[in-house]
């Protein structure tokens, strides 16, 4: 059976397969950025209608990085039958200076992570139901940053 | 700024107790006016820090803590601010007494916690970064966490054993606290084998969610010295500031950070912002404390306090607690009341608790936990989506 992809929250990134990229805002005026778009509030200087939607860099360096030992709450939907532990990333963006969060595709443990090393922006299922594959950004080291200088 | 005195204060122990929240509220309140020595119906202003986990009672808690002392006719504000609710109840009170509105008020907070990881509220809601960052990320509160401790360790080369030896000694100021919800004392290994929940924290490093209540009478210096209170302890400064824009770190409940690419750098934080304010308004500065209760939201987030109320450069916290200067004993000691590592958090009650232990600390009635000769104390936290919180007393 073949299910539907689609994104699990949409106007928040681009389903593109090569090259997906997170959609945020950036202020005309002075070129700050936000994530997502919506939350372009937090800078005095920018008035929302001077936001413009941008597409936010594919890669950063990594800042920080856990582990969700335990399952949490809704509206987080374990995938699969039982909750699997996972790891999350948050990433400066190379462009923007703006820290995003996401989780790491999987088979990425902590012990190949370390502050510093360079990940890419990737398109992954978060959870499935009969009909569709719901979809998201999530964190994966590049291949450079994998063949291992860190 | 001007000051206010506080009269009393009173809480109901912290821990699990499954009740309703306006039991733990009023007998917080009960005592707090016992403690003052002011009847309830002088009381002419009720400050509510609210619970959103409580029901409709929570969101208008000063008329809920009102009725249950029996209406009188005073004057109500009720407010949230997360986990600075506490002190934005307070700050309310103090513009009431300052602007001559009132002379004396009560200022109460309290909830009843359900188990495990706090979620957000029920629906739908693809606007609101506190759904989304549980939906898409799975983020809980101890992600944030243990994303800082991490970071720690990183870059400033901090240890797990440097965060369980928060714990360790926060429980050891916790055994003299019979408000405390956790009075064991714990041992590295004792964190060491407790489960991981957010890598590199384990559970005994973060901070549990708790049933518990407080609160405070407080009044203006006048109508203290009326009733014979010539040296109260006093409120010297409330921060209740925002974040100023840009905030490098990535904050509860938020799925990035805010953006420095156009104005200001990687330094600027939040939490450094809070305790300026406050000290500003009390003209003391970090030299001047005796002693600090800094919310101890995990093992490691007690750390950041340090730097960022200017005990010790960043970076240099854990040398500040390898050398015990933070513990009953020590130079600076930090959470004497035993902290959220022994009470887990109630969150409208938890700024005003914190506000309780500087008044026992500055009155001398702390007991085993009291800081000798204590003068001056600050308490800080902050409220997720961007409320700072943070009290200076002095006497």
């Amino acid at each position: 059976m073949t299910r539907t992809q689609v994104a699990a929250v949409e106007g928040l990134f681009t389903l593109d397969s090569d090259e997906p990229r997170l959609i945020g805002g950036r202020a005309r005026s002075r070129s700050s950025y936000f994530f997502p778009k919506a939350l372009a509030g937090s800078d005095p200087a920018c008035l929302g209608d001077e936001i413009e939607e941008v597409l936010l860099s594919r890669t950063g360096e990594l800042w920080s990085y856990t582990t969700g030992e335990y399952a949490p709450p809704a509206p987080y939907v374990i995938p699969g039958d039982e909750f699997e532990p996972y790891v999350v990333a948050a990433v400066r963006l190379a462009e923007e200076n703006l820290v995003v969060l996401g989780q790491v595709v999987e088979g990425v443990s902590v012990e190949d992570l370390s502050v510093g090393m360079e990940m890419e922006l990737v398109i992954d299922v978060l959870y499935s139901d009969e009909e569709h594959d719901y979809l998201v950004w999530k964190w994966s080291p590049t291949p450079m940053s994998e063949n291992g200088d860190d | 700024m001007d000051e206010i005195a506080i009269l009393g204060v009173g809480m109901h122990p912290w821990g699990k107790w499954g009740r309703n929240f306006v039991e733990y509220g009023e007998k917080a309140a009960r005592d707090a006016l016992a403690d003052a020595e002011v009847g309830w119906d002088e009381i002419q202003f009720v400050s509510g820090a609210n619970s959103v986990r409580c029901g409709y009672p929570g969101y208008v808690s000063a008329s809920t803590f009102a009725n249950a002392l029996g209406f009188t006719g005073c004057q109500l504000a009720s407010s949230y601010a997360a986990c600075a609710s506490g002190a934005t109840a307070l700050s309310i009170a103090r513009a009431q007494i300052l602007s001559g509105v009132c002379d004396v008020a009560l200022v109460v907070g309290a909830e009843s916690t359900p188990k495990g990881f706090f979620a957000p509220n029920a629906g739908e809601r693809h606007e609101d970064p506190d759904w989304l960052r549980f939906h898409l990320v799975g983020a809980t509160n101890p992600t944030y966490f243990a994303l800082y401790a991490r970071r720690r360790m990183e870059l400033y080369g901090d240890t797990s054993e440097d965060f369980a030896a928060v714990k360790v000694k926060n429980s050891r100021h916790g055994v003299f606290n019979s408000n405390a919800r956790y009075t064991k004392e714990y041992d590295v290994d004792d964190i060491a084998n407790s489960p991981m929940v957010a890598d590199p924290l384990r559970l005994l490093e973060i901070c549990a969610t708790s049933d518990g209540g407080a609160a405070l009478v407080v009044s203006s210096l006048e109508w203290a010295a009326s009733r014979g209170v010539d040296n109260p302890v006093r409120v010297s400064g409330i921060s209740t500031v925002s974040p100023t824009y840009p905030n490098s770190v990535i904050e509860l409940p938020y799925l990035a950070s805010d953006s420095w690419a156009a104005v200001g750098d990687e330094t600027m934080t939040f939490k450094d912002n809070i305790a300026a304010r406050a000290y500003e308004e009390a003209s003391v500065s970090p030299e001047d404390l005796d002693f600090a209760e800094v919310y101890d939201l995990s093992s490691a987030y007690e750390l950041d306090w340090y730097e960022h109320i200017g005990l010790c450069e960043r970076g240099d916290a854990a040398k500040l607690l390898r050398a015990g200067d933070t513990s009953l004993g020590g130079r600076i000691p930090v959470n004497p009341s035993g902290g959220l590592g022994a009470f887990g958090e109630a969150v409208p009650a938890q700024a005003i608790a914190q506000v309780c232990e500087m008044v026992w600390q500055l009155r001398g009635e702390a007991g085993h936990r009291q800081v000798e000769g204590a003068k001056v104390g600050l308490s800080i936290n902050h409220g997720m989506f961007g409320h700072g919180s943070s009290v200076i007393c002095t006497r």
